[in-house]
């Protein structure tokens, strides 16, 4: 099992992140919730939720915390993702393709633009 | 749900909803036996016999004031098609144990699909729970586990969100590269 060299690898991370004062108390300024009821799944949220983690991964993305929920009760909306940005009002977007959520990433979460194609009308 | 892999996804979100703290994921590829084996375990609210009747066979039982999903009789229905079965053991206070099988080789069989996807979903999108996954390919005699317990991850973590980039490219890394490497033992 390679398990013990791989904490060590975890703590090597931990470590440069400390350097680059990356770790906080604080929750993450940004909130990405992905609903992953039996619905959402169905409708492909997993890979959805695949795409923001890449995406993060990809554009070394600090402060977003990512969650995934029940069933939210609008299953032809599905797959949905909301998303909350410091103060701001959580914008809920329906029907969030790995393509959608990429655009929503970019626009939304990086630029501070909400990507109005992919909102749900209330 | 045409995964195997999209199905214990469903099955862990109910697990969360029970409240459980725990949740176990044990997915076992056994070429020598002919079998694909899954079970999750977890320490949630448990059910009452007449609540695993419901979710097991909602059309069977007279009982209308809960809606019930139909995930778990359509991963049953599946599991059964394909020489298998899907049995529920719950008690209430103290937890819920789901297990399915199928024939490995069987025609209709759904593949197991994305696990690594699934369970770092899992592991990072519910990072209050403690999560232990297991995989286990067993073919011509031998066997190849691997787990991922991700206790010690968080606690290493001490206070770096999962979600840090680096951190989500080191616990997919190892997800995808230990199952892949437990599953070069099987045979195409």
């Amino acid at each position: 099992m390679p398990t013990v060299k791989s904490l060590e690898d975890l703590k090597k991370i931990r470590e440069e992140a400390l350097k680059k004062r990356e770790i906080k108390s604080a929750p993450g300024s940004v909130q990405i919730v992905v609903g992953m009821g039996t619905p959402g799944i169905a409708a492909g949220a997993r890979e959805t939720l695949k795409e923001i983690l890449n995406f993060i991964e990809e554009k070394s993305l600090t402060n977003i915390t990512v969650r995934q929920t029940g069933n939210i009760g609008r299953d032809s909306w599905e797959p949905i993702v909301q998303v909350v940005i410091g103060d701001e009002p959580a914008v809920t977007y329906g029907k969030v393709t790995p393509a959608a959520a990429r655009q929503i990433m970019e626009q939304h979460v990086v630029g501070g633009k909400v990507v109005n194609d992919y909102v749900i009308p209330a | 749900m045409k995964e195997i892999a999209l199905h214990l996804l469903d099955l862990a979100e109910n697990s969360v909803s029970a409240g459980a703290k725990t949740v176990k994921i044990n997915v076992c590829e056994d070429q020598n036996a002919d079998l694909l084996t899954a079970s999750i375990e977890d320490d949630g609210r448990g059910m009452t016999p007449e609540m695993v009747k419901m979710v097991t066979d909602p059309f069977v039982t007279s009982r209308t004031t809960r809606k019930v999903g139909l995930g778990i009789p359509l991963f049953k229905a599946a599991a059964e098609a394909c020489g298998g079965n899907l049995s529920i053991h719950s008690t209430p206070g103290v937890g819920t144990r789901i297990q399915v099988s199928f024939q490995h080789s069987h025609i209709d069989r759904m593949p197991l699909g994305n696990l690594p996807a699934t369970f770092l979903g899992l592991s990072v999108a519910h990072p209050e729970i403690h999560w232990v996954f297991r995989y286990t390919a067993r073919a011509n005699g031998t066997e190849e586990p691997f787990e991922y317990d991700d206790q010690p991850i968080k606690e290493t973590l001490d206070g770096l969100p999962i979600t840090h980039p680096e951190v989500l490219a080191y616990l997919r890394n190892m997800l995808e590269e230990g199952i892949g490497a437990a599953q070069q033992i099987l045979k195409e």
